[in-house]
């Protein structure tokens, strides 16, 4: 036990402290510790702590069936809870060659990209607060409240749905679903100006972003950094495109890119992904073909017994799911690559010999939910 | 006792005047000095409450929101609810502080700005004391509170605490460069630090028309220089509770917080009165060249009014600022004073020097 | 010269941004008419959630008392974290035949996840959601209910 406690610590010169950022602090958006070594206001080194809010999701999800499993999913990026639904849903199907309706994959890729503008409008206001700027806050959540009230009219509940079942839906859209979605397309693309306005066009905010955590594409790919934080480095990891699931192959959106790798660039990508989301949200909400919501499942899933990966783009990036199954009704092992937690990796990388402001910058720019890491 | 509202000159020198005939000088010197004490007190607890109030409501007006609703009306007892709270709270003590500086360090805070409203005129014939280097007095009282933040930072015993006071002491001595370089603009145009006579002088327009372009740089820069003098957003480094959770008073509760959240709030309140009566005529009336009819009108309102209407304006100004930009680095902060604020300013100067000299002012 | 020209075009270019994100807030400042606050609990009797809103497990019952669960066990099973427990009686009928029919059906509120799983997977839909929200209470044994009424009986025609 005690060489447990007693991790090595590089020796520290006499000018370096420590502080704990966390486990409560306002900027680690939940119970994530970062001990800090600090030279000044300069830091040196940041240790991350996780494992606060550890709850053992992928040893639950050994005892629950697969139907089970989804409500665990949504409690790990809760930010993208229907994504997480998705790829355990997808897991399931392609393990045993299930087609499910077009309707179906229609209407799973309009809820995943209204679920990935809710969570990179809830990461702009993070972001915006983390930074000092609290009104962002509020012109976040205030257009977030519209996809909620989507969300909550079809599925029931706001935050973690459990929308999607192996096999296709939990239950059908409501009639109003795609009025309601055009209307907030509408009203969005007008409140994203603002977003804009006071925020990235904004001196100080250029000021605060610009050059600060400079991650090169190399460094992107060697510390597995995925999703707009990676594409912020030229990488183009977006499962998206590279293995298309639903209907993104059918869909025409582009790849956000930025080739400068700093803050500012994984802000203004998430911002242009927004706007590629409700690109595809356009195509998509007045063509949904009529059919079932699911197709028929036995009451209990077996796998076969095997091996299997799946992927999908959460919005923080790559969440891989990698499934043994001996055949019963519960997987023997379920394993997650949560996007939020390989991403914590860079933080040190990016953070070193920055003042801790940037720090808080630079950890609210990769958009690290908690649980995600944890699980 | 004649009671005019637009000239209390004649009322408190009655007050004077039959005091000094009832009571021995000492005596009365020690009642006025008194009677003084607790109107200012009063005062300073009204303003400090109000603001507080106007603040959440301002903020929440720009987010969107309601703000404040359930105490009282339009919840204008919120603030006073919020300050009974904080009276009962428990005051902590931290393990390993510097127990007298702790406890001192609000104190010396709260006293600064009590110093600083002393020297405001808030209406003709309505201050405490008018000295002749009025100005100056203030800029030098203001800038004591830095060292309650210090001291606080200091005794708490705590690094976030400690990051916080070093931030706003570089902050406040760099800022207060700026804001005594934009005072000194306007002396220079005015030729007194006297308040009574500053805003005199500008009966016949503000200084901030009067003094045309130099003046109006000077008004930004001091707007600009005294948010960051009075710790507020986007200069709130020293708090930046996104990073140091409430920088300097992290460790504070209960009654000794809430002295240092008054102490910012009246700090605002100071800065924002000194902006007012130097850039935009204090008490003054506004009046246009040779419209009659309007400046008789103007004249009617009353010079407390004209007085608060534009310290509330400037207030106002500060919150819009607060609740709309992110936060400065501590470097960026420093280089905006040092590298833009200053050399504008003393090239501001040397300008308003020059039309000072050429009569071209107004 | 040229890196003269720059520091102001720099002090300009600033200005402006900081002024155009200034007139997004003021902008809002001055439409009060946008506010989007929900007064709650002076709305309660305006407020109205959506008919599928995910509030509470309940079993409808119909005028007669009756609802429509067996009793199978189905939900019990599905429910990953325990909060449903069915307990169930066997009663004889006048023909000599023996029937299971619902004794009790016991929710846990406070262990629910609202996954839905238990609604949808009831063979004979004998549950359904309730739109109530304001689950506070003070004592926590407040949140166990029993779904089936007393003295309820199941509807004739549910096998
Ligand atoms: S509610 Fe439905 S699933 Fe549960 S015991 Fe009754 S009939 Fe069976
Ligand atoms: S909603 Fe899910 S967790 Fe809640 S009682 Fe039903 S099956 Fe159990």
């Amino acid at each position: 036990m005690k060489e447990i406690i007693n991790l090595p610590v590089r020796s520290i010169e006499e000018e370096e402290y420590h502080i704990n950022m966390g486990p409560q602090h306002p900027s680690t958006h939940g119970v994530l510790r970062l001990v800090v070594t600090l030279q000044g206001e300069t830091v040196m080194k940041v240790q991350p702590h996780c494992g606060y809010i550890h709850r053992g999701i992928e040893k639950m999800c050994e005892k629950d069936t697969y139907q089970q499993i989804i409500h665990l999913t949504d409690r790990m990026d809760y930010l993208s809870a229907h994504i997480n639904n998705h790829a355990v849903c997808l897991l399931v199907e392609g393990a045993l060659e299930v087609e499910v309706p077009e309707r179906v994959k229609y209407i799973r890729t309009i809820v995943d990209e209204l679920n990935r503008i809710a969570s990179h409008q809830l990461w702009w206001c993070s972001f915006g607060m983390d930074l000092g700027g609290l009104t962002c806050f509020f012109y976040g959540l205030r257009d977030r409240e519209h996809i909620l009230d989507i969300f909550e009219e079809s599925f029931g509940s706001r935050l973690l749905h459990s929308y999607y079942a192996p096999g296709g839906l939990m239950q059908d859209i409501h009639p109003n679903f795609q009025k309601r979605t055009k209307d907030f397309i509408k009203y969005f693309r007008k409140k994203i100006k603002d977003y804009d306005n006071i925020l990235s066009g904004n001196v100080i905010f250029e000021n605060r972003s610009q050059g600060i955590g400079v991650m090169s594409k190399e460094e992107a790919i060697n510390y597995g950094v995925c999703g707009p934080s990676g594409r912020a480095s030229g990488w183009e990891c977006d499962i998206r495109k590279k293995y298309p699931y639903a209907m993104y192959d059918k869909v025409d959106f582009r790849e956000v890119l930025s080739d400068k790798g700093d803050t500012y660039a994984r802000y203004m990508v998430r911002i242009d992904e927004m706007r590629e989301s409700m690109k595809i949200i356009e195509q998509l909400i007045d063509n949904i073909p009529e059919g079932d919501y699911s197709v028929k499942m036995k009451p209990i899933i077996k796998l076969p017994p095997g091996e299997y990966y799946q992927r999908v783009e959460s919005a923080r990036g790559e969440l891989g799911i990698y499934c043994i199954s001996d055949g019963n009704k519960t997987p023997v092992r379920m394993k997650f690559r949560t996007p939020s937690f390989v991403n914590l990796g860079v933080l040190d990388k990016l953070s070193r010999n920055m003042k801790i402001a940037d720090l808080v910058a630079i950890g609210a720019s990769l958009d690290l939910v908690i649980p995600d890491i944890d699980r | 006792m004649a009671f005019n509202i637009y000239d209390f000159t004649s009322f408190t020198q009655s007050i004077d005047e039959a005091l000094y005939e009832w009571l021995p000088p000492f005596w009365a010197l020690i009642v006025e000095m008194t009677i003084i004490g607790l109107v200012f007190l009063i005062g300073y607890a009204i303003i400090g409450l109000f603001l507080v109030y106007a603040e959440r409501k301002v903020c929440a007006f720009m987010q969107n929101r309601v703000g404040p609703n359930r105490v009282g009306p339009y919840g204008i007892f919120q603030t006073i609810a919020d300050f009974i709270k904080l009276l009962m709270k428990e005051l902590v003590y931290i393990k390993n502080s510097d127990k007298l500086l702790f406890n001192i360090a609000p104190f010396i805070v709260i006293i600064a700005s009590f110093m600083a409203i002393a020297a405001i005129p808030f209406a003709k014939g309505l201050h405490a004391i008018d000295f002749d280097i009025g100005i100056m007095y203030v800029i030098a009282v203001t800038s004591l509170g830095v060292v309650g933040v210090l001291l606080a930072g200091w005794s708490s015993n705590n690094k976030y605490s400690l990051i916080g006071a070093m931030r706003s002491g570089a902050q406040i001595i760099s800022y207060e460069l700026s804001v005594g370089l934009s005072l000194l603009t306007i002396i220079v145009l005015a030729g007194t630090m006297q308040f009574s006579e500053v805003v005199e002088l500008q009966s016949s327009g503000w200084f901030i028309f009067k003094g045309h372009i130099p003046a109006c740089i000077a008004f930004v820069i001091f707007l600009i220089a005294s948010t960051a003098e009075t710790n507020r957003g986007p200069f709130d480094l020293a708090e930046a509770e996104s990073e140091l959770t409430a920088g300097f008073h992290t460790e504070y509760s209960g009654i000794k917080f809430a002295f240092f959240f008054l102490a910012e709030y009246m700090n605002m309140f100071i800065v924002a009165s000194i902006a007012a009566t130097v850039f935009l005529g204090g008490w003054m009336p506004f009046h246009i060249g040779s419209w009659e009819g309007f400046n008789y009108v103007m004249d009617f309102i009353p010079p407390l009014f004209w007085y608060f209407g534009k310290t509330a304006f400037i207030i106002w100004l500060m919150m819009w600022f607060k609740w709309t930009f992110p936060r400065l680095r501590i470097d960026q902060l420093l280089n905006l004073e040092w590298k833009y604020l200053l050399p504008i300013n003393l090239v501001n100067i040397l300008i308003m020097a020059f039309i000072v000299l050429m009569g071209w002012h107004f | 010269m040229n890196s003269f020209y720059t520091y102001f075009a720099d002090i300009f270019r600033g200005l402006k941004s900081l002024l155009i994100g200034m007139s997004v807030t003021g902008r809002y400042f001055f439409s009060p008419g946008q506010i989007v606050t929900q007064q709650y609990p002076e709305n309660r009797k305006t407020l109205k959630m959506f008919d599928r809103f995910k509030g509470d497990l309940m079993m409808p019952h119909d005028t007669n008392n009756q609802h429509r669960c067996t009793g199978c066990g189905i939900c019990e099973t599905n429910c990953p974290n325990g909060s449903i427990e069915v307990i169930s009686d066997r009663i004889e009928l006048p023909d000599g035949k023996k029937k299971r029919i619902i004794d009790k059906h016991i929710y846990h509120l406070s262990m629910c996840t609202f996954c839905n799983l238990c609604v949808k997977t009831c063979p004979s839909d004998a549950l359904a959601w309730d739109q109530t929200f304001e689950h506070a209470v003070f004592d926590r044994s407040k949140l166990t209910k029993i779904l089936n009424k007393p003295g309820s009986s199941i509807i004739k025609d549910i096998e």
